[in-house]
């Protein structure tokens, strides 16, 4: 159900339309794919890194390929899906900019969601502590993070006026609730982006 | 469940045989007739025919898939994927296992009598293919009133058969199983298949394959071959763990050529038991028919054309220390069905016993396949 999922999940999942072909690109378990699949009569397909989610999946009834974002789109044909989807995995890729050009290229749309890392408590960790922030949202610390990318909501949109790519949609979160779009860069812990080429 | 009124027909149940009607025609232009296919099933189809699944053996199996083997004695080779309260299961599903046309154990093959002489077919037998492996299922599945699978189900050579099942009949597939498998045979697979043939044509008792009469069968090169096979099977990792240079059943090395590591006693067990169940010429042409194999080649060059007219889902499985058939193996035939359209799952499993590992307990395996074959709707 939609209603336990993460919050960018929830929002993906209440903007994508029913019957669409969508890619989930890092879909962990397929919480997401499950409810699209469920709700939606969405044609859900998945790609994940780590094989013992990828199991679980499966065992769900999803169709998941184990893979790694940075090297396995390449094999996913153009426009083959309506939405392409990277939820939380941004940050974790080699080269963020070339995976969203390929989520582009597969999918008519993208959604791409992400921590924002200029949220105020990092900020005043950073500024006050002296230390890499670790919180709700980012737990990890820096020398155990899969976070190799640290992206905010300002770098994002700056990366998308310079490629060029339409913004359809944005959405800030704090916690489980939206947040105004007004300082989302201090605001926001977490964005999501609705793009299309 | 619902079953149909002739579950007590005697097409079904466990050792049987059929002959199956016509001549087959076979991928090299020749022609097998008639045909034997000997096979099991278990459990019972239900009233729409909706729960068949055909399971396929690898390169030395063969139809005693789960209940006990009538020469060794031992378990079903796949007791750990099928049987009560297992991903398959005869309590839910009809369960088909055929050996395999080349194969020895009453299917026909090289050891059986060809009609026109009287005699063993030995090298006389035609060459056969994967694809004519399948056309003998297909007909054996007409011949039960089996129209479309669940489900098939195999690992190895099995993996290879359940791969070709949609590609050959796209109309009667739901899901296709592949563990530990390939869409073509490898030029490394290749050379180490011509390993073990090399050594059976080589044993003085093989006789152009003429061996039949006077039951002194070319032991000794079969031996040898299942002792090369056997090494691609497991994985270093799993040879050292279980044997390491550990000497057998002495204290000092002998400075000759006895089985003084215990590794070389096991391997020769290995291969002497082996030949005990397996006729050495089933074993050349399965090997070949194993060589030939390549999905892609037969539809002009594109794996993904292969696929075009299937809406079988598929799910893929790969073993981590699998040489043999890795990891990438796996991911070319992901790649096509995505390139196709095609539903495909895949996941590469941890495991330090290499290619067997999908014949011994794998939790993971048995939760992907279970998960699979129930789509989780349900």
């Amino acid at each position: 159900m939609s209603g336990t999922l993460r919050p960018d999940l929830a929002l993906i999942a209440r903007t994508v339309r029913p019957g669409a072909r969508v890619l989930d690109v890092g879909c962990g378990d397929g919480a997401l794919m499950a409810a699209l699949r469920d709700n939606a009569n969405a044609d859900a397909r998945g790609l994940e890194i780590d094989g013992s989610n990828v199991a679980a999946a499966v065992a769900r009834g999803l169709s998941v390929v184990q893979g790694d974002a940075d090297t396995d789109l390449g094999y996913y044909p153009d426009a083959s899906f309506d939405y392409a989807i990277l939820s939380q995995t941004l940050q974790t890729t080699r080269r963020p900019d070339l995976v969203v050009e390929e989520l582009l290229r597969i999918g008519a749309q993208a959604f791409v969601s992400f921590p924002n890392f200029a949220h105020w408590r990092g900020r005043l960790s950073l500024m006050w502590g002296g230390r890499m922030p670790v919180t709700r949202l980012l737990p990890d610390t820096w020398y155990d993070t899969l976070n190799i990318h640290h992206v905010t909501v300002d770098d994002f949109r700056a990366l998308v006026k310079e490629r060029g790519w339409h913004i359809d949609g944005q959405w800030f979160l704090k916690g489980d609730r939206e947040t105004t779009h007004a300082n989302a860069n201090l605001f926001a812990e977490h964005a999501v982006f609705l793009l299309r080429k | 469940m619902a079953s149909l009124p002739f579950s007590d027909d005697s097409r079904f149940g466990l050792r049987r045989q059929a002959r199956l009607p016509g001549p087959l025609a076979l991928s090299s232009g020749a022609s097998l007739g008639p045909v034997d296919i000997a096979y099991e099933t278990y459990g019972q189809m239900n009233a729409d025919r909706s729960n068949v699944i055909l399971i396929c053996h690898a390169l030395t199996g063969d139809q005693y898939v789960a209940s006990d083997h009538p020469v060794t004695g031992k378990p079903g080779w796949w007791w750990r994927m099928v049987g009560e309260g297992k991903p398959v299961d005869p309590a839910r599903h009809f369960i088909v296992c055929s050996n395999v046309i080349g194969s020895c154990m009453g299917s026909s093959g090289p050891a059986s009598l060809d009609p026109a002489t009287g005699e063993p077919f030995a090298m006389r037998f035609p060459v056969l293919t994967i694809a004519d492996m399948v056309r003998a299922q297909a007909a054996l599945l007409d011949h039960l009133g089996v129209d479309r699978l669940a489900a098939v189900i195999g690992g190895s050579m099995g993996g290879m058969q359940a791969l070709t099942w949609p590609t050959l009949f796209p109309d009667r597939v739901e899901r296709c199983v592949v563990i530990a498998s390939t869409a073509r045979h490898s030029a490394q697979n290749i050379a180490f298949h011509e390993v073990g043939r090399q050594a059976i044509m080589a044993d003085p008792n093989w006789r152009g394959g003429d061996y039949y009469a006077d039951g002194q069968p070319p032991v000794a090169g079969l031996a040898v071959a299942r002792m090369a096979a056997h090494i691609t099977y497991l994985s270093e990792a799993g040879l050292t763990e279980k044997f390491g240079r550990r000497l057998q059943a002495r204290d000092a090395k002998t400075f000759g050529f006895d089985a003084d590591f215990q590794v070389e006693s096991y391997l020769r067990h290995q291969g002497l038991s082996f030949t005990d169940r397996f006729d050495a010429n089933s074993y050349l042409y399965i090997t070949r028919a194993m060589d030939y194999y390549d999905i892609a080649e037969d539809h002009g060059g594109g794996l993904a054309k292969a696929f075009a007219g299937t809406k079988a889902r598929f799910c893929l499985v790969s073993f981590d220390t699998d040489w043999l058939y890795p990891t990438a193996e796996s991911r070319i035939i992901v790649h096509a069905l995505n390139a196709s359209g095609a539903q495909a799952s895949f996941v590469e499993l941890s495991s330090p016993f290499g290619h067997d590992a999908f014949l011994l307990e794998s939790p993971e395996l048995n939760r992907v396949v279970d998960g699979f074959l129930r789509g989780g709707r349900a």
